[in-house]
């Protein structure tokens, strides 16, 4: 099953895939043009990894790490599909990154490796934008470059667990305005999915809800104004963002 | 401490905590900062977040990580936002905190500032908070708050907001200009660079004059590393 959440005339409905279509609990089947698109899962805990494919890590000139490099994320951050984010007006280099986000469905602490899948929920899609001019060598990457307001789109669905038979072999692909920008396989991550349940609940609880976005692949670009980004993970889903600056969202000023 | 006087804590929202934001750090550290891996002085604010399996009441028992003998107890004043704030100008700073409480941000002692410090500040307990939400009508002055801290009843630190580097509306200003904070979020005033340190059996407590005193207790990790999952239910 292929969840979403969704604002539909004045109400926050879940909805399902029906066929390309949506939906809703009354059976009300619409278009996803028709409604608008939040994040599958309302987030709670969302950690993030940097550089946890190889490629991307050679690509930004770093040795792969020997643990992982994780960090947090606020929830200002997240947006839901065929939505907008904000680029900067000092920006000189955002990029995109396509990552496979794994979503925690039940609770549990000091969860051994060979039963980390049963703790998962499902997947999703996440765009992880990084501003990279606002990197700073302290706790990098800091906030600003990472959790900033609406630079981490998710979805568009919750895809179940159990319809994801092998989530270490799923391609991830970008494409922007249509060309493919880039491209990498799951099976590509340094910390796979199983090490990473396992390294987090060691030291903490998760909890459901919670959420591991687990790294991209190489092929970053600069995007521009007005790009239409769709970040794509085989069998889960094709997550659209389109590339705004901040008077598209008719910001009063101070 | 009795179980009875275990309370909630009493935010709802994240718990994000500035980086060197007393002067004091940033002296002790001093040209440090300068060499590698840092290069130069930070220059926006560097924010890490107390995440929601850190957070516990006034009354709470906090295990040590495995393999984790001491950590590093800071006491410092946490802003209760009380309405979506984004882009506040330092003017309107006041204006969206609801409230005042105290926060304990207990961290496994590193020394690197360089990655965000994930196992070190996001063990399950490691941001105690509380024991009240104090509604800000109640203080007239918070940039002169002195804030204390005491382990087994001795008093081990004193130290006062009247040295931040970006002082309350400031770093209101500086954080909400790229994150919107939402009500029940809270903001952390900062902290000194020298912390005491506590390990397991040793009462904690920090007050600040007009919002309470917070304690906790520590106690040993659990070593039998057995899966103790709960009977929540499933997403």
């Amino acid at each position: 099953m292929r969840r979403a959440r969704v604002v539909y005339n004045g109400a926050i409905h879940l909805a399902t895939e029906d066929n390309g279509m949506l939906r809703l609990a009354d059976r009300q089947k619409l278009a996803e043009e028709q409604v608008v698109w939040l994040p599958p899962v309302e987030p709670r805990t969302v950690f993030a990894l940097g550089l946890n494919y190889a490629d991307h890590a050679r690509e930004l000139a770093f040795k792969a790490p020997e643990s992982p490099l994780l960090f947090l994320k606020g929830r200002n951050t997240f947006i839901g599909h065929r939505s907008q984010t904000r680029r900067p007006a000092d920006a000189t280099f955002m990029h995109y990154e396509c990552e496979l986000a794994v979503v925690i469905g039940r609770s549990g602490r000091n969860i051994p490796q060979e039963q980390a899948y049963d703790y998962v929920a499902g997947y999703s899609v996440a765009n992880d934008y990084a501003v990279r001019d606002y990197l700073e060598n302290y706790y990098r990457p800091n906030l600003r470059v990472k959790s900033r307001d609406d630079c981490t789109p998710l979805g568009p669905w919750l895809v179940d667990a159990k319809d994801v038979p092998d989530p270490l072999n799923l391609n991830l692909r970008t494409y922007v305005n249509g060309a493919l920008t880039q491209q990498g396989n799951t099976r590509d991550m340094i910390f796979k999915i199983p090490f990473l349940i396992a390294y987090l609940s060691e030291f903490m609880t998760l909890s459901p809800g919670d959420m591991i976005l687990t790294g991209t692949p190489e092929g970053l670009v600069n995007v521009q104004l007005g790009d239409e980004v769709i970040t794509e993970v085989e069998g889960i889903g094709r997550l659209l963002n389109t590339i705004v600056d901040k008077a598209a969202f008719s910001q009063v000023g101070d | 401490m009795s179980a009875k006087e275990f309370s909630q804590p009493p935010i709802t929202g994240l718990v994000y905590g500035p980086l060197l934001n007393d002067r004091s750090a940033l002296e002790q550290l001093g040209d440090k900062l300068l060499d590698p891996p840092y290069k130069g002085l930070p220059k926006a604010p560097i924010l890490y977040i107390k995440p929601y399996n850190t957070h516990v009441g006034h009354g709470a028992t906090v295990q040590l990580p495995k393999g984790v003998a001491r950590v590093e107890v800071g006491g410092t004043l946490g802003l209760v936002i009380g309405e979506a704030a984004s882009h506040v100008p330092q003017n309107r700073a006041y204006a969206v905190i609801g409230g005042y409480t105290i926060v304990i941000d207990l961290s496994v002692p590193h020394e690197s500032l360089y990655r965000p410090p994930i196992r070190e500040k996001c063990f399950d307990g490691a941001c105690p908070i509380g024991p009240s939400v104090v509604g800000k009508e109640s203080l007239t002055d918070v940039s002169q708050l002195v804030i204390r801290t005491y382990i087994n009843s001795e008093a081990v630190q004193q130290w006062t907001l009247t040295n931040l580097v970006r002082p309350i509306p400031r770093l209101l200003a500086d954080v909400t200009e790229f994150m919107t904070l939402f009500p029940g979020d809270v903001l952390l005033a900062g902290l000194p660079l020298n912390l005491p340190t506590a390990g397991a059996g040793d009462q904690i407590a920090v007050e600040i004059d007009g919002i309470g005193r917070l304690e906790v207790r520590l106690e040993a990790a659990a070593n039998d590393g057995k899966d103790e999952k709960d009977e929540r239910p499933s997403l």
